[in-house]
């Protein structure tokens, strides 16, 4: 998508950013779809067809129907329901948990690789030893002495999944500190935020963007694990990482367990790496020139 | 351009070579089954890696079944009734009085290094596991014996004072402290294995906990079988042991235990070829087996229950009452409708099986007198709000399915509502111990058919009785049935207590256990039976022309 | 260098060790339920002998300088769960079996991962660019517990060309290998794309063109160090997981790999095996970040003359 920029309308980077995007059909179709999910979930107490609980044990798991368009589970329990209702789960865990860990490792990663030195030593050996924590003792231990809540859930996802952010963007941040618009910008005697805000970090929004629509599917199946350990979600409730995992078990007996949920989670997925492509190509100022 | 194109190509080339190269290995003429019928091998799958292969200190199944194939003990369990037949010893003796046996042991019988078995080795291993610092958790199975209970806990630190006497090399006495008519039954089980006096002591004292002795290059064993290969997590192979007294008998070569704990990947090996015997069935694919393969599914009765406890200590239940309106609520035909696995809906506590005694139906599925009961007790409609009340239970597909059905059972018959908390398996067992719960998941699984297994857990201040319920007249009629010699006493003390236990119900019982597995049409002698015992040296290979049934 | 190697081994690596270390050790402790609770519950006198047969019984602060000191002197003390066994033993049986999974699926993760991104960034927005985007997301999204057991739906059962389970013959290796390479394959893929994209389009890049450079040689050239940085800033713990092994593949394919003690040793309470593995993922982590690092300086020489 080229365009020339020859006019003499000027716009602020801002809307040039947004105009980008807009114009990205992927990404917007994306936002639409993901945006239509989105609502249905936030919505499931109004439009879902039966409660999330209703098990139905005479009638087992069963495969689409009229009165159940996606089926049922072993209890009975319609799964379009089920599904709507995870989403909202997952979308919280997914997004919030995923916000935080970018938010914590962005500021982590810029900070050491910026100082560099024996900061940067110290900071970046802090992530190396986080990343042996005995990660299920820890949220066992969370469990047993914060009780559990959705809260305690995006905690313990966050204090894991900030860490390789955390290493991607102090790589980054080392390898810009030295080019020379950083220099020319140091020299002006721009404040250190200042540069790391406005200059370095809109040029590695690139992997910062990726790298966070990969952190989501993570985040989402990790919270399947946790509930799986009694932290988080717990029964009737369920969340699309749980539903995934109860149709893995039945992926032979009960195919379509494991197929709409997974359908589902894969077409999110898809559609938010469509529109972290788009935002990088928009906010980057140089992606998108051809 | 051609740079792309020829990379693209050279890639799919090379993806093509590599799966070409791994057909050869991985199409095999025979399964590794078939071909093992051919070597007398079999391969079971075992579900977990064994802690260890000392019979003093293991406490899991898994564990017992390689056990079973090294060790033999006085007396085994023939696998079709478990009754009681020779092993090590010959013949017994026992005194009118239910307390005074003599052993006499076999003049055959040789350790796998040669040595003679001699009732010195008894006496050893029985110190041994008696000995409090090993730390064996099974070794109140030998608290029969008299002295044993007092030497266990460091009150009695002589080991002679304790009713074990060598008469000779050959014969064995054993002074009981209260007539156990199940004792011949009890001697089957591993805690009474005996193990090789001079091979422990080379390692330690002994009472020295967690030696190698049990490795492949240092064990010696008495059984039919002997330790060839032990690679952790990986597979145990046992092989025939020429020197055992009935090898003549002993059809199989070989077996190979393989320590897969995933039920779908066991199940997905056995459907390959890959073994002759599972551990379980995931209950997703017994309906399959119902249909498809019947000959290869096993459904065995399980000496155990599947149990609800509840907290007596605080409300609501403390009110027998409210206890008695959930126990009625469970429908218990339609749960196990729902976990697939053929077990039996719970008509008491005690499953049936046990030798002399089958409970009475005490409790069934009434949602009438249940909601009766609730409103006795002041709850339900116009009276007092229902309590939060929360089940607990540890991690695991069967109990999540299981629990919410319940919850939902007694929402719907009681309107009570039930809260679902999982948690990991040490901080449950931690929770359960300490009382943190309302309505506690549970099993018990018996370690000999004798009712005495179930109901002495019971007792005021039992070691297992998590409920804290207590009741003067159950624990006389269960010290009754501990005195009693005649089954018949003790059958009428037994139905007796049962009868206090289900009126007052601090448990829910829900269904008895069943075993089940898949098996290969080709293993010949694996008797169904309550204990889930199989010794070996019943077991062969018929390849799949024979016909012998 | 030598100095920033020398530093790193011989004052960052220990002072990390002793943290994680400490910590560990402490925080083990919190989690309710001992090495020793079981179903059937443990009677008092027995659970006193266990406790003082593992030196349990002893105050904390002893325990604690003792365990150290054997630790430094390279014992890690005997497997709580598994009695007759120590956990280096159990670590050093195990590990390879890890390291040669890790290996293959790194393998597989890289010649797939890698070419696929560098080809998907050169021809972004065509049909080879939304089918690798496609694929890597598909790779991404369907985790190692469905893709192994679809994987051997097809290729064992179905097909019964491969194995189900098993770490015995050479093909065993092959269904654990691609499940686990796969999805980093996936990760990487997306990464290489990402970064190669940003770097396209930059000046130097335009120059390599100008100069008539064909496209091979300015992707393989030119544009493969700057777009490898975030990739190699991924591998370091990427690859210190693989090699360390995957609890879910180790279950599904039946390895006897160490992945299943990092989560085996947490349930069970074995705190020694808790402490082995975290110590040994500890090295292994700080060992191959060092090497990241090195490996950076090596393809940006704008590193090099700093620290």
């Amino acid at each position: 998508m080229s365009r020339t920029t020859v006019a003499t309308v000027h716009t602020s980077p801002l809307r040039e950013s947004v105009r980008r995007f807009l114009h990205n059909r992927a990404a917007v179709t994306s936002g639409v779809f993901l945006l239509i999910i989105i609502i249905a979930s936030v919505a499931a107490p109004l439009i879902a067809p039966y409660s999330y609980a209703e098990q139905v044990l005479s009638l087992g798991a069963s495969f689409s129907s009229v009165q159940h368009p996606l089926g049922t589970d072993l209890l009975g329990r319609d799964l379009l329901t089920r599904l709507l209702y995870g989403g909202r789960i997952s979308f919280a865990v997914g997004l919030c948990a995923t916000f935080v860990s970018v938010v914590i490792g962005v500021c982590w990663g810029a900070i050491a690789g910026w100082a560099g030195g024996k900061t940067d030593a110290v900071m970046m050996r802090i992530v190396d030893i986080l990343y042996a924590f005995p990660f299920t003792i820890f949220v066992i231990i969370l469990m047993v002495f914060l009780g559990r809540s959705l809260l305690l859930l995006f905690a313990a996802i966050g204090t894991v999944e900030w860490l390789t952010m955390a290493r991607i963007v102090r790589g980054q941040v080392r390898t810009l500190r030295h080019s020379e618009y950083v220099e020319a910008a140091v020299g002006l005697g721009l404040s250190r935020f200042t540069i790391i805000v406005r200059h370095i970090l809109p040029n590695i929004a690139g992997p910062i963007i990726i790298y966070a629509t990969l952190t989501v599917p993570s985040v989402m199946l990790l919270e399947a694990f946790l509930s799986f350990l009694g932290l988080g979600v717990q029964p009737p409730a369920s969340s699309w990482g749980i539903l995934i995992r109860e149709g893995a078990e039945s992926m032979e007996g009960y195919p379509w367990l494991l197929v709409y949920p997974g359908v589902l989670f894969s077409a999110t997925l898809f559609s938010l790496n469509f529109i972290g492509d788009g935002l990088r190509d928009a906010i980057d100022p140089r992606a998108g020139k051809r | 351009m051609n740079d792309r194109q020829n990379h693209t190509v050279f890639i799919v080339k090379m993806l093509f070579c590599i799966m070409a190269c791994s057909m050869p290995f991985c199409r095999q003429s025979h399964t590794r089954v078939q071909q093992s019928i051919l070597e007398k091998t079999l391969l079971i799958a075992n579900q977990t890696e064994p802690q260890e292969l000392d019979p003093h200190i293991v406490t899991g199944v898994p564990e017992f079944h390689i056990l079973q194939a090294l060790f033999e003990g006085l007396v085994i369990a023939e696998p079709q009734h478990l009754k009681p037949v020779p092993g090590i010893a010959s013949s017994w003796e026992v005194t009118p009085d239910g307390l005074n046996w003599t052993f006499h042991l076999r003049t055959d019988a040789r350790w796998s290094n040669g040595d003679t078995v001699r009732a010195d080795d008894f006496r050893f291993s029985w110190q041994r596991i008696l000995s409090p610092a090993l730390g064996s958790e099974y070794a109140y199975m030998l608290f029969c014996i008299k002295g044993a209970e007092a030497f266990n806990k460091g009150e009695l630190t002589d080991f002679s004072a304790v009713g074990v006497t060598v008469v000779n090399g050959s014969t064995l006495k054993v002074e009981l402290c209260r007539p156990t008519p199940y004792f011949l039954s009890l001697l089957s089980h591993h805690s009474w294995f005996p193990v090789h006096p001079s091979t422990i002591l080379k390692f330690g004292a002994i009472d020295a906990r967690g030696t190698p002795w049990t490795r492949p290059e240092n064990i010696v064993t008495d059984g039919a079988f002997t330790l060839e290969k032990w690679e952790v997590n990986k597979e145990i192979t046992v092989v025939k042991n020429p020197l055992y007294y009935d090898s003549d008998r002993v059809a199989l070569e070989k077996i190979c235990f393989y320590p897969i704990e995933n039920q779908q990947t066991e199940e997905r090996a056995f459907r390959t070829g890959e073994v002759h015997i599972t551990s379980g069935c995931p209950p997703t694919r017994i309906d399959w087996y119902r249909k498809n393969h019947p000959d290869l599914l096993r459904i065995d009765p399980y000496l155990g229950t599947y149990f609800y406890v509840l907290n007596v200590r605080k409300p609501p239940f403390d009110n027998p009452l409210v206890r008695r309106a959930f126990a009625l609520s469970v429908d218990r035909r339609a749960i196990v409708k729902l976990i697939k696995g053929g077990e039996t809906p719970a008509v008491s506590f005690t499953p049936p099986g046990t030798e002399g005694y089958t409970a009475d139906s005490l409790i069934g599925f009434d949602t009438t007198e249940a909601r009766r009961n609730l409103e006795a007790a002041g709850y339900g409609p116009g009276g007092k709000p229902f309590p939060p009340v929360e089940l607990l239970y540890n991690t695991s597909e069967t109990h999540h399915l299981l629990a919410q059905a319940v919850q939902q059972m007694w929402q719907q018959y009681l309107g009570a509502g039930v809260t679902l908390v999982n948690q990991e398996w040490k901080v449950y067992l931690t929770s359960k111990v300490n009382g943190d719960f309302s309505i506690a998941r549970m099993g018990w699984i018996g370690d000999y058919r004798d009712p005495m297994n179930f109901l002495d857990m019971w007792l005021t201040g039992g070691g297992n009785n998590n409920s804290g319920w207590s009741d003067a007249g159950y624990d006389s009629l269960i010290a009754v049935a501990a005195n009693s010699l005649g089954n018949e006493d003790r059958a009428r003390a037994f139905r007796g207590a049962e009868r206090i236990l289900m009126d007052s119900l601090p448990i829910i019982p829900v269904y008895y256990y069943t075993n089940v597995y898949l098996i290969d049409p080709s293993v010949k002698g694996w008797y169904p039976n309550l204990l889930n015992l199989h010794n070996y040296k019943y077991v062969s290979l018929a390849a799949a022309g024979d016909n012998d049934r | 260098m030598m100095r920033f190697l020398a530093r790193r081994i011989l004052i960052e690596m220990p002072l990390s060790l002793l943290v994680i270390f400490t910590i560990t050790f402490f925080i083990i402790r919190c989690a309710p339920g001992g090495p020793f609770s079981s179903e059937k519950n443990v009677p008092p006198q027995v659970l006193r002998e266990l406790n003082r047969h593992y030196g349990l019984d002893k105050p904390l602060p002893v325990q604690y300088v003792t365990y150290l000191v054997s630790v430094v002197k390279g014992d890690l003390g005997p497997s709580f769960k598994y009695p007759g066994r120590n956990v280096s033993d159990l670590i050093a049986a195990a590990f390879p079996v890890s390291l040669e999974l890790g290996v293959y699926a790194l393998f597989i993760a890289l010649a797939i991962g890698i070419p696929a991104g560098l080809f998907a960034a050169s021809r972004a927005g065509t049909w080879f660019d939304y089918l690798v985007m496609a694929v890597s997301m598909g790779g991404i999204c369907i985790p190692a517990f469905v893709l192994g057991p679809l994987l051997v739906l097809v290729f064992a059962l179905l097909l019964g060309w491969l194995p189900v389970s098993g770490w015995m013959t050479p093909a065993d290796r092959i269904l654990p290998s691609v499940t686990l390479g796969v999805v980093y394959a996936a990760y990487i893929a997306r990464l290489t794309r990402g970064s190669t994209l940003e770097v396209l389009v930059q000046e130097y890049i335009r120059t390599a063109r100008a100069k008539g450079l064909r496209e091979g040689a300015i992707l393989f050239r030119h544009a493969l160090r700057g777009a490898l940085m975030p990739v190699i800033s991924f591998l370091g713990p990427a690859a210190a997981g693989l090699v360390t092994g995957s609890f879910v593949i180790e279950t599904i394919f039946a390895v006897p790999g160490l992945g299943r003690f990092f989560v085996t040793a947490a349930f069970n309470r074995d705190y020694t095996m808790i402490m082995g593995t975290v110590l040994f993922y500890v090295v292994i982590i700080l060992v191959f970040n060092m090497l990241v690092d090195v490996g950076m300086a090596f393809l940006d020489p704008r590193l090099r003359t700093r620290t």
